[in-house]
């Protein structure tokens, strides 16, 4: 068994030893971004005595007159097109509510879900009393958002094979702004598990199924036991994007990737330590800044 | 759950693996000795206060331990108002419990003059974060900050019409240190699926329908055994547990008095970390 007690050491924020080409501009609430007046607003702003403020922390973005405050650690704020990951967690009449790290819950019409066989039929009062046989409370599904109500919920439907209920594998919960913009997903890693990126800061880490079952439509878990093989897998997958996340990366297919390469010569459990973290951290940020540059 | 049985935890651990755990002493500087653990995500301040008063009637000859545990409401949103008392008050009964025998603290040493004054130590605990492992983290925790005590020395002078006048000596580190080799750490053993595992994160913990605290001082007896959740635990998975909680113990006061001496041995000259590190 191991046991590790060490003393604590004063850690040197990594970016000192990068260094930065560019500075960003980091603003918290109540910071004056600029006075010029020919801006347009964007998120993150709002106007008082003839200056832009900002009214959260985070770094300013501009493109072209449009100025937005990105903060760091938010709530999700649903866009239509996102793909999230969320929990069940109350069955109503005629929808599920469905917990998403936003500031209201989740809405997922029965009438937006997917039947199985995939036909397509008006939904009728047998299928309401058997919405529980599909999804239960505390069940994880993958979804994409349909539109966004006036309030700030947003409305999810599974309208295809490749959503709906996951089986088994691990949840990492981070902030949703670590979650890089992708045109898609759902990625397969060459190292044996596959991934799913929800926009919401829901990451799902699951074993690569062998076949696709076509006309499952993602209501069958499968319960089997999974390899230890691929156990070491993802719980290598999951240290290397908590690692990510103290580190404050932004996550997309490649960092995972490069970052799992580069731990590969560690223990698994070693990853989280923090000498073993700034090792991993740096060498990650070498091979991403060779392969941009 | 079935990574239990062969042996890998979702974060890569054994089953009797403990996370990182950072120790520092001597962080607070208006007590007498103070200590702050981080276990992974779970952060506890203990801060320990020597004062004087009257022994209790029963034992007239020697000092005793105080116990208060707060629950800070940063901990986890549940703690708010007053969620947190009630997982105090237990934690606080589990630590009077733990301590209730004759061998962990020398209470005799406490004592300055029978029956009519002792050191009275009051530990307090601090929550800072939770982050699965309480009980674990707050006894290595104890054990540190009792280490790290510091108690003045008082001299008892006769005066001419009789009364006792207590002196406390001139030098500001003339002191007593307690002996700790017999304090005793406890070791929370969750049973999941059909094995047991040793620090369990708040996911884990959340799996764990029983668990099994089992104080274990450094030679390995056990000084006090409690059982909670709401599953229920087989006698044979108890033997278990038991035994595994002897040897995780011994291994768990082995590391802590290391770390302690070497961070004693730095000498006043080390740098400290505090909160702002």
């Amino acid at each position: 068994m191991a046991l590790e007690m060490r003393l604590p050491a004063v850690r040197r924020p990594l970016s000192e030893t990068l260094g930065r080409d560019s500075k960003k501009h980091l603003v918290v609430p109540g910071d004056t971004i600029t006075t010029d007046t020919g801006f347009m607003r964007g998120h993150g702003t709002y106007m008082g005595e003839e200056k832009l403020l900002a009214s959260v922390a985070g770094s300013v973005e501009r493109v072209n007159k449009l100025i937005c405050v990105k903060a760091l650690k938010t709530r999700y704020n649903g866009e239509v097109g996102d793909i999230v990951v969320g929990r069940i967690t109350e069955v109503q009449q005629k929808r599920w509510k469905v917990e998403t790290n936003s500031r209201l819950d989740s809405v997922l019409l029965l009438s937006s879900m997917n039947l199985p066989g995939g036909e397509l039929r008006r939904r009728s009062a047998e299928d309401e009393l058997a919405m529980r046989g599909f999804l239960q409370e505390g069940d994880l599904i993958s979804a994409e958002v349909q539109a966004v109500f006036s309030d700030g919920a947003v409305s999810l439907h599974t309208r295809s094979l490749k959503y709906g209920k996951l089986g088994q594998g691990v949840l990492v919960q981070v902030s949703p702004s670590l979650v890089k913009r992708q045109k898609t997903h759902f990625h397969d890693l060459p190292c044996g598990a596959s991934v799913i990126l929800g926009n919401n800061g829901f990451i799902w880490i699951y074993p690569t199924p062998e076949h696709k079952d076509e006309d499952a439509g993602g209501f069958i878990a499968n319960l089997e036991p999974v390899s230890l093989a691929d156990r070491e897998v993802i719980s290598r997958l999951r240290n290397c994007i908590v690692l990510l996340v103290t580190q404050k990366m932004l996550l997309y297919d490649t960092s995972i990737l490069y970052c799992y390469e580069v731990s590969l010569p560690h223990q698994i459990k070693d990853i989280l330590k923090p000498d073993v973290m700034e090792e991993i951290v740096l060498e990650t940020r070498q091979r991403l800044l060779e392969q941009e540059g | 759950m079935n990574g239990g049985r062969e042996d890998l935890r979702v974060d890569g651990r054994g089953c009797e693996d403990y996370r990182c755990v950072e120790v520092e002493t001597d962080v607070v500087s208006n007590t007498s000795g103070s200590a702050r653990i981080k276990l992974g995500h779970t952060d506890i301040l203990v801060g320990v206060k020597a004062e004087m008063g009257t022994p209790k009637l029963e034992r007239p000859d020697e000092g005793y331990l105080e116990f208060f545990v707060d629950c800070s409401a940063n901990a986890t949103p549940e703690f708010e108002g007053r969620g947190g008392d009630d997982l105090g008050t237990e934690i606080a009964n589990t630590l009077y419990r733990t301590f209730n025998n004759k061998s962990s603290v020398d209470l005799k040493a406490l004592c300055i003059s029978p029956r009519e004054h002792c050191w009275v130590l009051y530990v307090d605990v601090l929550l800072l974060e939770c982050g699965g492992n309480l009980f674990d983290a707050i006894s290595i925790a104890v054990k540190a900050a009792l280490f790290n005590t510091r108690i003045p020395r008082v001299h008892v002078l006769m005066d001419e019409e009789g009364s006792k006048d207590i002196e406390l000596s001139d030098d500001p580190y003339d002191c007593i240190r307690l002996g700790v080799e017999n304090v005793p750490c406890i070791v929370t053993l969750c049973k999941i699926g059909c094995r047991h595992v040793v620090d369990a994160s708040l996911q884990e913990e959340a799996c764990s329908l029983a668990s099994l605290l089992l104080s274990v001082t450094s030679k390995g007896a056990v000084t006090c055994m409690r059982k909670v959740g709401k599953g229920s635990l087989d006698p044979e998975s108890i033997f278990e547990m038991m035994e595994t909680g002897k040897r995780v113990g011994k291994v768990l006061h082995a590391a802590l008095q290391s770390i302690l001496h070497k961070e004693e041995s730095l000498g006043p000259k080390r740098q400290k970390v505090g909160f702002l590190g």
